[in-house]
């Protein structure tokens, strides 16, 4: 089956068979490997990217199901060369160890940010809930965020 | 994990997505949100050898208010339960519901008709709509049907849907004033299914006692139950503390929970007792007590 989107506003198209996953879809047949698979079973997150603005799990979801949409993955972030705030606090903060949830976190963080730009710890840790992280960097993770929203807030990006 | 192959089917309307249905029948699932079909698959639980995808079709989401209903579209996102104003103020079960649903990403895509047409004892939906007293509307080849949500769930991952029926709205009836529900959940992590969880709905007369009373049990049983004697000991009554603790221990009776990693028989059972007590404080608060 033919497949068009859309994926951090570049037009990509592919044939797919109708089993193939999107992260499938994204790592091994557009080589977008950013995003990552994690438990594979919704759990984890870990494959968090964005359709039309809002996080999913690309693990639980039809690569066809996607046609037509607009995508953003982990590497629409950095713009000409430029880190996103978020990028830069995750760096700044330590809030990566592993760093294998940290593209979910990332796109679960920018979805959040733009509904919420100025959250509590505790809105930060309710909107990251669906997203683990076997290093249990938690805490790091939330001041990567609130460092990310004040930075946006000064008009960092 | 990758799924068996399958023919994939995305209907533009719900007469050829029934006609789609009536004539694929047993070898056809029906696609919504995906969130517990698309695990099942990758599990090779579930095989079908044909998926038909609804979210294509126009019509089938929204949350709308009028003449004595809610009516809720079966595509309708679980996160717009929670980002709906008219949710929170005025169906805090629902609300509180939407907030509890596996984790903010999976309740993006999860719908409100698939987390009731899945039939698993499991989810939360179903508890909430028996305690509402909602009704189910099905469209068919042959056209619209409308099931008491009562009576809709027959069996472990069955319903009284029909293979050739797609689940198109919920509806609910609009509670009159000094009304309240409340919904509460024990789980071991954001995004685990219940220990165990209650959905209470109460409305007060003007003499204080309680003139409507729905209760609903969450994984406790190898269906949803509606716990009709706990209900039935409130219904004319005051919602005092005497009151309300025997409605609870005949929740826990009505309960018939399986030992598993959540926990033992007797544990569940007391914490159905524990859940529905705060749950029927929580709505008679809500409701104006």
């Amino acid at each position: 089956m033919h497949v068009n989107l859309t994926i951090n506003g570049e037009q990509y198209e592919a044939d797919v068979e109708p089993r193939l996953l999107l992260v499938h879809l994204l790592r091994d047949v557009l080589r977008l490997t950013g995003t990552h698979i994690g438990c594979d079973t919704t759990h984890c997150g870990a494959c968090t990217i964005l359709m039309d603005g809002r996080p999913v799990k690309s693990c639980t979801m039809f690569a066809v199901q996607a046609r037509g949409k607009q995508l953003m993955t982990v590497e629409g972030l950095e713009q000409n060369a430029k880190l996103h705030p978020l990028q830069e606090g995750f760096m700044a903060e330590h809030g990566l160890q592993c760093g294998y949830c940290t593209p979910g976190m990332l796109m679960t963080s920018y979805a959040f940010l733009q509904k919420n730009p100025k959250p509590s710890e505790d809105d930060v840790r309710w909107a990251i809930s669906g997203n683990l992280c076997r290093c249990t960097g938690y805490v790091n993770i939330v001041k990567a965020v609130q460092h990310a929203a004040a930075k946006i807030a000064q008009g960092g990006a | 994990m990758i799924p068996a192959a399958f023919e994939y089917h995305a209907p533009s309307t719900i007469a050829e997505a029934t006609a789609l249905l009536a004539k694929l029948g047993e070898d056809a699932k029906v696609l919504s949100g995906g969130q517990s079909l698309i695990p099942l698959m990758k599990l090779r639980l579930a095989n079908p050898a044909h998926v038909v995808d609804i979210n294509g079709i126009p019509g089938l989401s929204g949350i709308r208010e009028g003449e004595g209903l809610l009516r809720i579209g079966a595509l309708t996102r679980e996160t717009e339960l929670e980002e709906s104003e008219l949710l929170r103020t005025r169906y805090p079960l629902l609300h509180d519901t939407s907030k509890v649903i596996a984790d903010p990403l999976v309740r993006n895509l999860a719908t409100v008709g698939g987390n009731l047409a899945h039939g698993d004892p499991a989810n939360d939906h179903p508890a909430t709509m028996l305690a509402l007293g909602a009704e189910i509307v099905a469209v068919g080849p042959k056209g619209e049907r409308r099931m008491p949500i009562a009576s809709f769930f027959t069996g472990p991952f069955e319903t009284g849907l029909k293979p050739d029926e797609i689940l198109v709205e919920i509806r609910v009836p609009t509670p009159p004033a000094r009304s309240g529900g409340a919904y509460l959940k024990l789980e071991r992590k954001v995004g685990d299914f219940a220990t165990a969880a209650v959905a209470a709905q109460l409305t007060l007369s003007g003499d204080g006692t309680c003139a409507y009373v729905g209760i609903g049990l969450t994984n406790v049983g190898l269906t949803p139950i509606k716990a009709t004697k706990a209900e039935a000991v409130l219904r004319g009554k005051a919602p005092d503390e005497a009151a309300i603790k025997r409605a609870a221990e005949l929740a826990a009776e009505a309960s018939e929970p399986a030992a598993d990693l959540r926990g033992s028989i007797e544990y569940k059972r007391d914490l159905v007792r524990i859940l529905t007590a705060r749950a029927l404080r929580r709505a008679a608060e809500r409701a104006g007590r």
